[in-house]
């Protein structure tokens, strides 16, 4: 490797990573808190059955898993201001990123409630408690713990998909990165460098998922 | 008194299956009432109503001098009594994100408003009665069976229910462990604990209730007390239930 391409890769290394703990992190965070308030809610419906509501929700995560997720950020982001709604770029990446989670997360936790023993939810009812005190306190932290490992996997991809958010003009680190290709014009290495910067952040992740499970409680189960 | 007196209730599934056909049951207190029947006689459908697990087609259940329809009590009524009766069931139904003690407290803290440490002491005690007291900080996946029914029991007897209803509370155990939890039965009988058990236990039919209540089919067979029922059955179907249940 030449000493030119050494030193662009060297300079634009905190270029790169500045865009990602400012913006490609918060998304994350943001998008996936907001996205899981969404879920759990949408999954609480399913599994209650509370009618009507229950057909929103359905229809909901069906459109949301059935459509790209770039789809969904041109709808949002370049089709809204046709009939006047206008949303900045960063929320509107919040946005669509969290209604797109709620949807995988739904139905992750939807099975995983349905995955709790039912028997809990009747004699919780028989020592008194009500209907939300039980999904409060017995079933959803069961549900919850049950769907750690694939709550933790949707978050690894979602790090990676606020990529896309790029094509709604975010500055995230995909588009820094992009941007500086273009004045240097070295692609080869310098999308090998954001890809490597990625991995660094879903490598950390993933330790930190496997971490929080070990340390999580299996209520007494090996 | 009668702590609890059921009326003819009624109860079909899917339009078609008449599982519950015009049932009475009265319970007065310090009562033990043995439910005894074939399988699929809607004997747990029986308890499940009675509690409000199931909705019966029709009947009145009066409790507390209270009387109500099935039909329409309202939901604050069904809280309101469930808060005064406790449930045993088949397969426990331990909480599994809670230890035996928790387990114990839950209704007590969350349901009750009752204060952490009084609970947490009520909790204990409980757990003493049952003979569990070092396995207070255990999860239910850590019991074996017999120790979860008892933890159940505990559960139940933490509320101060007016009347527990167990529905084969030993059915699911080895037949090693259904003693340690039959004693402690035994014992709230011997209290004056109010309770009504569908078992197959004729041992404990015998000793510790004092009436007894044959169905099969929906229907009351034969209902009498415990002496009487066992001693001098008066309708066939019973003398041939008691017979086979006993060479089993
Ligand atoms: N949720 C339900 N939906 C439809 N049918 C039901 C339901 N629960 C019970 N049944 C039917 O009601 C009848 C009585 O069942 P139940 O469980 O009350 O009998 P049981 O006397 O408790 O029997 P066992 O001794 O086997 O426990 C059975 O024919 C059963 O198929
Ligand atoms: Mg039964």
């Amino acid at each position: 490797m030449d000493a030119r391409l050494l030193d662009i890769l060297i300079q634009s290394f905190p270029k790169i990573l500045l865009p990602g703990i400012m913006v490609t992190i918060p998304l994350t965070v943001l998008a996936f808190a907001i996205g899981l308030v969404i879920a759990v809610v949408t999954a609480l419906i399913c599994f209650a059955e509370v009618p009507i509501l229950k057909w929103i929700a359905r229809f909901y995560i069906w459109v949301i898993r059935g459509t790209p997720l770039l789809v969904q950020l041109f709808v949002v982001f370049y089709g809204l201001p046709s009939v006047g709604i206008l949303i900045e770029p960063f929320p509107c990446a919040v946005m669509v990123f969290a209604i797109n989670e709620g949807a995988y997360a739904a139905e992750t936790l939807r099975g995983t409630l349905e995955a709790v023993p039912h028997g809990q939810l009747e004699a919780g009812l028989c020592v008194g408690m009500s209907w939300w005190q039980i999904m409060r306190r017995i079933v959803l932290p069961q549900a919850f713990r049950t769907a750690f490992p694939a709550l933790g996997n949707e978050l690894i991809s979602m790090v990676k998909d606020t990529s896309l958010a790029a094509n709604i003009t975010v500055t995230e680190m995909f588009m820094k990165t992009q941007r500086i290709v273009a004045v240097y014009y070295e692609p080869l290495a310098l999308y090998i460098e954001v890809g490597i910067v990625y991995l660094l952040f879903s490598t950390v992740l993933s330790y930190f998922e496997r971490y929080g499970e070990k340390r999580l409680a299996t209520y007494g189960k090996r | 008194m009668a702590v609890l007196s059921v009326k003819d209730i009624k109860k079909t599934f899917n339009h078609e299956n008449v599982v519950l056909d015009g049932i009475d049951l009265t319970v007065e207190k310090g009562d033990v009432v043995a439910i005894l029947g074939p399988s699929g006689g809607g004997k747990t459908t029986l308890l499940r109503c009675i509690n409000f697990l199931e909705t019966a087609d029709d009947g009145t259940i009066e409790f507390d001098n209270n009387i109500y329809s099935f039909k329409d009590i309202t939901k604050k009524e069904i809280a309101n009594i469930r808060k005064n009766t406790a449930f045993v069931f088949q397969n426990y139904n331990l909480f599994l994100n809670k230890t035996a003690l928790e387990n114990v407290t839950e209704g007590l803290i969350i349901a009750r408003g009752m204060d952490k440490k009084e609970a947490i002491s009520k909790g204990k005690k409980m757990l003493e009665k049952v003979g569990l007291l070092d396995r207070c900080d255990y999860y239910p996946n850590q019991l074996s069976g017999g120790q979860q029914q008892r933890v159940a029991i505990a559960r139940a007897l933490a509320t101060d229910p007016e009347i527990i209803y167990f529905d084969e509370p030993t059915s699911a155990l080895d037949p090693e462990l259904t003693g340690e939890v039959l004693s402690v039965m035994r014992q709230l009988a011997d209290e004056g604990m109010t309770m009504i058990v569908v078992t197959h236990e004729l041992g404990f039919a015998k000793m510790c209730a004092n009436h007894v209540m044959f169905m099969e089919n929906g229907k009351v067979v034969e209902s009498a007390d415990s002496k009487e029922f066992f001693e001098n059955p008066k309708s066939d179907r019973t003398k041939a239930f008691i017979k086979a249940i006993s060479t089993k």
